[in-house]
């Protein structure tokens, strides 16, 4: 039992009045009251600090199995709960991919082992996610997966990609696209631009990513199967998917921190923590993504938090893997760029954050902090600054382009199923 | 008059038109010192130059490592080939590990963009940049300059005229932004699939037509193009290119009498220039190759010939 | 306030060069093997002068050029200021020739020493002998001057400035003062 005392408690419908008191049992929060008392409860005061739903991130690359050098379940888990994280979605391509409900298995068990955080697999939409047959989604599904991606490269066949809708849409599946042609990206290695020409890098030109934003809203009208559009980086994307929602096409997307805070400018000191795909864009492309938040376009954020080995980002510009670790400094760049910006307000913030997701997810009973609902929640230090160091990092991985940022909103206590998972 | 300033020399973004005329004048000397019975001078003499070759090249080498020996700098030259990077040695390793070597300066050749500006930004040494991917190369665009300054004066207003695959191309990236600097009037010219991304963002005249480009022109530069553009899609065939693109000396008339043909070399003879205009009386390739020794010598003697931190 | 001393007048410099091309006639039988070597900036301007006063005596044509030492320096390492390099402009041959190297101050001799490495690289002279308009002592390698306009007893705190109207756009004038501190 944990008794939370004095909370200023904001949900994604805003802030609740007042101070409270959480009562949490069995990992569920049974009151939300003033004055409350439990014997034997562990007493923890929020007092001056603000309590929200633990956040959920529909993007993370967790390496494990495959890549342990870069990352484990742990330790993107340690990651997760610094960053304020109750849940997080881990992507498909690991070797081997999660492609079946093996690999699955495997991660829940792991992730049970580290008991953190809310570990959430993803399934393959094709085997091996090579774009050419259906994984057993069925079995996925029943393994415990709540969505497919072959993230990390979209679904080129048209007509695969159908079939993969249709059959996801009987397995309940969420199917989660990853936007880039790489008949149009080439050898880009940063947004097509006129940076990209002056720095003599490759461009991965916007239109690697609409022309699939396009196509797949297509089909999601044409099916009437949903459709989730991964770290959307693109003015015209975001374009794209406000017309496709006015429609009434039932189409959802997120964005990445990176993609709001940082243009293609930051590319020009050759930073290979700056090389992500989508690439970091244009100014208008970021100006585009920060309207899309705030108009609704773009329903929840995604850290796509992607660890390298240093080895790996040490490397020249073109041979650097694309990717860069989130986890950890999202909610700092929620805080810094939307919310003392003007974009969001900080309900909003926590709905794009924590209540979206879980409602893009169908994660029913997470997002929000209520009587009846699990007890997964952040005590947030809102105003408090803090610097990004690089050795701060729970990540096993470094590649941040926001070392030496200062940020606002510091995470202060993260509780998981009724447990204090962070500090 | 101007000194030289910056440590390294990596790109030509932000030198300016007085460092620029330094390295001509300076050049001019070294042409003076290269044309002598004794070719050598001693002011470079106990420093060592490290020339760290990522990808081949023969011609470039060459001229650094004359460029040093005639300053009297000792030299070392390392064949650095994907090899050691596949052994898993990053490039900042392996310059690190010649950095240790006390050497004085490191020429670099990588066909990453962006590479010497992450060694220079890695190690203490003085950086220069033989040509970085599709980004800069540096001392081509002086020696071009150079070549352009000697035959024409001042270059404000001369219209320099630049032709082939744009996109791929470090020798125009770093000429526009010497000429440009100089007061020149530059226009590119090349197949619509070879054009940067808002290339006329960078203060130049676009344009497909290859009359158009050559009209009244002080300066004609072909650039290499890679017989390898048309399996990657760019072009439908080097035959059709040579139909649209190629300097002949037909298409020459339409520039002005006395204007310089110039070519970074090695030419494809008969791609992107006739033979016959290549050894054409207005063609000055085989100077712009020994001015590139002079520029060279010019610019390590700038950066190492002079107390160093 | 530095106490600045004149030591020569336009008329001095004159009468100074005159003797120098008078000696350098007499030591050397006449213009047949000699050519005149200026240093970069002032040296050169007094080998102009001195071909036209030999000329003017002998009525035959001299050859005289320029030479850059800055390349020769052994001080290249030593100094952060650097020195702007410029051509060398000697556009005859000087192998088998009496070079009359030209300098205005002779002081330490580390000048005189990288042009002779300088000349050395350019030919092979017959002989090089020295004109200088001012000794001003202080040596530290063992060089001595064939041609002398004035010799000046200094300190080594002082500095002895040499203007000509073709260099510095005055009337000619050597003056010595206390150095000023830099």
């Amino acid at each position: 039992m944990l008794l939370i005392k004095n909370a200023r408690i904001i949900n994604a419908s805003g802030e609740l009045p007042g101070l409270k008191d959480i009562l949490i049992e069995d990992g569920k929060i049974t009151r939300i009251s003033q004055g409350l008392a439990c014997d034997g409860a562990v007493v923890m005061d929020a007092a001056g600090k603000a309590v929200m739903p633990g956040f959920i991130d529909l993007h993370v690359h967790l390496r494990e199995p495959g890549r342990e050098d870069k990352e484990t379940i742990a330790s993107g888990s340690r990651a997760a709960v610094k960053g304020g994280f109750t849940s997080i979605f881990a992507m498909p391509n690991t070797t081997p991919a999660m492609d079946t409900a093996q690999v699955v298995q495997f991660v829940f068990d792991q992730a049970k082992k580290v008991g953190l955080v809310n570990v959430y697999p993803v399934g393959a939409i094709t085997k091996n996610r090579d774009g050419a047959q259906l994984t057993e989604m069925m079995d996925l599904r029943r393994a415990g997966c709540l969505a497919v991606t072959d993230d990390g490269k979209s679904v080129m066949n048209a007509g695969l990609m159908r079939r993969a809708m249709e059959y996801a849409g009987m397995a309940g599946l969420l199917v989660m696209q990853h936007c880039q042609d790489p008949s149009l990206t080439g050898a880009g290695v940063m947004n097509e631009s006129l940076v990209c020409t002056r720095l003599g890098l490759k461009g991965d030109p916007v239109v690697a990513e609409t022309v699939i934003v396009a196509r797949d809203i297509e089909l999601a009208h044409y099916l009437g199967t949903p459709i989730h559009f991964m770290h959307i980086s693109a003015a015209r994307s975001v374009e794209l998917i406000r017309r496709a929602k006015k429609e009434g096409i039932p189409v959802t997307a997120e964005a990445a921190p990176h993609h709001f805070s940082l243009s293609d400018e930051a590319v020009k000191g050759f930073d290979t923590a700056t090389k992500v795909a989508p690439p970091l864009r244009g100014m208008a492309d970021v100006v585009a993504v920060k309207e899309g938040l705030k108009d609704g376009t773009i329903d929840c954020i995604a850290t796509d938090h992607a660890p390298h080995t240093q080895e790996d980002k040490e490397l020249d510009f073109d041979a650097a893997p694309p990717g860069l670790i989130g986890l950890e400094t999202a909610f700092g760049l929620v805080m810094k760029e939307l919310v003392d910006a003007g974009i969001l307000t900080l309900p909003q913030a926590i709905d794009k954050l924590s209540f979206a997701p879980a409602r893009i997810a169908g994660l029913a009973d997470k997002g929000v902090i209520a009587e009846g609902k699990d007890a997964d929640m952040v005590i947030m230090d809102v105003e408090k600054e803090w610097l990004v160091r690089r050795d701060d990092f729970c990540s096993k991985s470094r590649n941040s382009p926001f070392i030496g940022w200062t940020l606002k909103g510091c995470v202060d206590t993260t509780i998981c199923g009724g447990k204090v998972v962070y500090p | 008059m101007t000194e030289w300033t910056q440590k390294h020399l990596l790109d030509l973004d932000d030198v300016s038109r007085d460092e620029i005329e330094l390295v001509i004048e300076t050049a001019r000397s070294f042409k003076e010192v290269s044309a002598r019975e004794v070719k050598k001078v001693p002011a470079l003499r106990g420093k060592t130059v490290a020339l760290l070759f990522f990808e081949p090249s023969t011609r470039t080498r060459v001229s650094f490592e004359l460029a040093a020996k005639r300053l009297s700098a000792d030299t070392l030259s390392i064949a650095a080939s994907a090899s050691s990077v596949t052994k898993g040695e990053s490039v900042l390793d392996t310059a690190l590990n010649i950095e240790a070597m006390n050497v004085d300066a490191m020429v670099v050749r990588h066909q990453a963009s962006g590479v010497p500006q992450i060694l220079a930004q890695g190690t203490k040494t003085v950086i220069i940049n033989a040509g970085d991917g599709c980004r800069a190369h540096p001392t081509q665009a002086l020696l071009d300059v150079f070549t352009m300054v000697d035959k024409l004066g001042p270059l404000d207003g001369k219209k320099v005229v630049i032709v082939g695959d744009i996109l791929h191309s470090r020798v125009a990236r770093s000429n526009i932004s010497a000429l440009l600097t100089m007061g020149a009037h530059v226009v590119v010219c090349g197949p619509s699939t070879l054009m940067p991304c808002g290339v006329e963002g960078l203060g130049v005249e676009v344009t497909t037509r290859i009359d158009r480009a050559l009209d009244g022109a002080d300066v004609v530069m072909a650039l290499r193009m890679q017989k390898e553009r048309q399996n990657e899609l760019f072009l439908p065939s080097i035959t059709e290119y040579i139909r649209e693109f190629c300097i002949t000396s037909e298409r020459l008339k339409k520039a002005r009498p006395t204007a310089l043909v110039m070519h970074p070399g090695p030419t494809n003879r008969g791609v992107e220039i006739a033979a016959d205009v290549a050894d054409g009386a207005q063609s000055v390739i085989l100077e712009q190759v020994t001015n590139g020794i002079a520029v060279r010598m010019a610019v390590l003697y700038l950066l190492l010939g002079r107390k160093t931190e | 306030m530095p106490t600045a001393q004149k030591i020569m007048d336009p008329d001095q410099v004159r009468r100074a060069l005159t003797r120098i091309a008078h000696e350098i006639l007499e030591r050397n039988k006449g213009v047949e093997d000699i050519c005149l070597v200026g240093i970069r900036t002032r040296g050169a301007v007094l080998a102009a002068r001195l071909k036209r006063a030999i000329e003017q005596i002998e009525g035959k044509p001299v050859n005289c050029g320029i030479l850059d030492i800055n390349l020769y320096r052994d001080d290249l390492t030593l100094i952060s200021h650097q020195p702007a390099v410029r051509e060398t402009l000697i556009d005859f041959d000087i192998t088998g020739k009496a070079v009359i190297l030209v300098d205005d101050v002779l002081f330490t001799g580390r000048t005189i020493r990288a042009a002779l490495d300088a000349l050395v690289d350019l030919g092979r002279p017959s002989c090089i002998q020295l004109a200088v308009l001012i000794d001003r002592g202080h040596r530290e390698l063992p060089i001595r001057a064939d041609f002398v306009g004035k010799n000046i007893p200094t300190a080594r705190t002082q500095d002895v400035r040499v203007r000509l109207v073709e260099s510095d756009g005055v009337d000619d004038d050597v003056v010595v003062e206390e150095r000023r501190s830099v």
